[in-house]
């Protein structure tokens, strides 16, 4: 593996595409996918589902239990898997928890936080939640990390706060000072808007957060498979991100933690491989991240992900991030022309990632997206588990086109000619 | 335009969703009921009043798509004026063309306009709003038997 972070040539999409045999399908009567769904899940390269296959065609086997020599050699993969992947967001292995998926993580976090609250004998201050506290989110969270946190303020009698988005679809950090105070517990928001493209801005958050001793957790989704990031860099507490987001199998997610808050926090799902020692009157836990990972732990689905950050760094995040740029730009630009389109988010790519939400005036998302569908261009319609956000934008839903590595430009055009296209469908052009 | 397209959305559901028939929510009416899908956030308020066993009036409104704005029209011209019974009837029947997967071969005497519904029903993800409407005449109708019982 080598790290190309400093190459700056150009991607080579079409070499990138050879690699996804999924690419190059047809779908509606002969017509090539033109995938814009990668914010709702990615596709995979050979070189992960290779990786996937080879790990369960020799080393397959229950990790960290059992002696023999495939039980070594399965759990050296998971091992190493999750050292790939904590050098990859500058983390160490050891804050690195795999979960099935982002919001399992976000829950882990959220139940952690209510078990502490609930059993004072072992509690952590910094974790135990109850009345009077509060948890500060924002309006553009998708789902994941909202209803865990109001289902955390339910439990425990915690107070939710959040930050409103303004109409340029930023964050609106003007009243920080009042919503972030010494009653804050948690802070909780997205890097990236998995509906605005919006590239929320960390630090002020941060330094706020720790200022009045607030967690602050980052939900990095969408930012970890879009550009470089580096979770110690940032000083996030916790933060959590997807596989199946990052050209690696659905059923693997990350949570990353401070490794002393890990060691402080308790538990979450108990049961098998998390414990240290299990007697009938009760039992202790294994050091993380082992403490959250209850049961046998999906194994190919890890060795998938490594796999998927051996791909992307071959190529390189700066790299990634500059072609997704590119399209970004085209998007903005040419959605702009139509009259009757409304971009719903940041109008420029000025911390701005290659997700571009609209509506077409006079055509519902759902009639857009059926009309982009039949031309073959695979977009997400509808509110895209950000309710609450797109009430605040005032729409019922929105198109979503979201890119990545393997988008060409020509595909941005194709978007951009099928709405068009669905506005002379539907005669409001 | 693809033949797919044109399949799905005919004629008559492009009719329904630009000018739809009994729009607008109206007084007095037996009872109410709000539907939402959650996949994509398209909601309709459904309200119904029964007279003399017949349904006498179905007045809504609501946000979506063409698919379930058109469906909540042609629901209000296959209803009103109809039975209880007949009106379940024909709920039945649409359900389960909406249900068959394309499969189904709509009777129009039944149906009328909604036999134009049968495209929609080969794309699972549009089945869902075509049945918006109809989920809320039937919860409507169910709150208003409970009603008159009670």
């Amino acid at each position: 593996m080598t790290t190309t972070t400093a190459n700056t040539t150009p991607l080579d999409v079409a070499a990138v595409r050879a690699d996804f045999p999924i690419l190059s399908r047809t779908v509606r009567d002969g017509k090539p996918l033109v995938y814009l769904d990668s914010g709702a899940t990615s596709q995979r390269p050979v070189q992960v589902l290779d990786a996937e296959r080879r790990f369960l065609e020799t080393a397959n086997a229950a990790v960290h239990r059992g002696a023999h020599q495939l039980a070594e050699e399965a759990t050296d993969a998971y091992e190493d898997a999750r050292a790939k992947i904590a050098d990859f967001v500058g983390a160490t292995p050891g804050e690195l928890v795999f979960t099935k998926n982002a919001t399992e993580g976000i829950n882990l976090v959220a139940y952690a936080m209510g078990n502490a609250a609930t059993d004072p004998g072992r509690a952590v201050a910094s974790f135990a939640v109850g009345p009077g506290d509060e948890i500060v989110i924002t309006e553009m969270e998708h789902h994941a990390n909202l209803v865990p946190w109001q289902q955390l303020c339910q439990r425990t009698g915690a107070t939710l706060r959040w930050f409103g988005v303004t109409e340029d679809g930023r964050l609106d950090l003007s009243n920080l000072d009042e919503l972030i105070t010494e009653r804050t517990k948690v802070v909780a928001f997205a890097h990236q808007s998995n509906v605005l493209g919006t590239v929320n801005p960390v630090e002020p958050l941060v330094r706020k957060a720790h200022e009045v001793g607030a967690l602050v957790l980052l939900d990095a989704c969408q930012s970890v498979p879009h550009f470089p990031v580096d979770f110690t860099a940032l000083g996030v507490d916790f933060a959590v991100f997807s596989g199946h987001k990052m050209l690696a199998p659905s059923g693997i997610g990350v949570l990353y933690g401070r490794r002393e808050l890990l060691e402080a926090m308790p538990p979450f799902l108990t049961g098998g491989s998390m414990i240290e020692l299990v007697r009938m009157e009760g039992s202790t836990f294994a050091p993380p991240p082992q403490k959250f990972e209850a049961g046998v732990p999906m194994t190919s689905q890890a060795v998938g992900l490594g796999a998927a950050v051996d791909y992307l760094n071959a190529i390189g995040m700066d790299r990634v991030a500059a072609h997704e740029h590119l399209l970004a730009e085209r998007a903005l630009t040419g959605l702009a022309e139509i009259p009757g389109v409304r971009i719903i988010g940041p109008p420029d790519t000025v911390d701005r990632g290659a997700t571009v939400a609209f509506v077409v005036d006079g055509v519902h998302p759902h009639d857009a997206g059926q009309v982009l569908d039949s031309l073959g261009i695979a977009v997400r319609v509808g509110h895209h588990c950000a309710w609450p956000l797109h009430r605040s934008c005032g729409v019922p839903a929105t198109v979503r086109a979201t890119f990545y590595l393997y988008n060409e430009l020509s595909e941005v055009d194709a978007l951009v000619n099928g709405v068009r296209e669905a506005q002379r469908f539907f005669g409001v052009a | 335009m693809t033949v797919n397209l044109e399949s799905m959305y005919q004629e008559i559901i492009l009719d329904h969703y630009k000018n739809p028939h009994g729009r607008g929510l109206r007084d007095p009416f037996d009872a109410e009921s709000f539907q939402v899908n959650p996949t994509c956030g398209d909601e309709v308020t459904l309200r119904v009043k029964v007279t003399d066993g017949k349904v006498s009036d179905v007045s809504y409104e609501g946000q979506g798509c063409s698919i379930s704005q058109a469906s909540t029209s042609v629901l209000t011209d296959l209803v009103t004026g109809h039975t209880v019974d007949e009106a379940l009837t024909t709920m039945d029947a649409f359900v389960e063309l909406m249900q068959g997967r394309g499969n189904i071969e709509p009777d129009e005497d039944v149906l009328e306009d909604g036999v134009a519904f049968a495209g929609v029903a080969k794309y699972p993800a549009r089945v869902k709003c075509a049945l918006l409407g109809w989920m809320a005449f039937k919860d409507a109708l169910a709150r208003t038997s409970n009603e008159v019982e009670a």
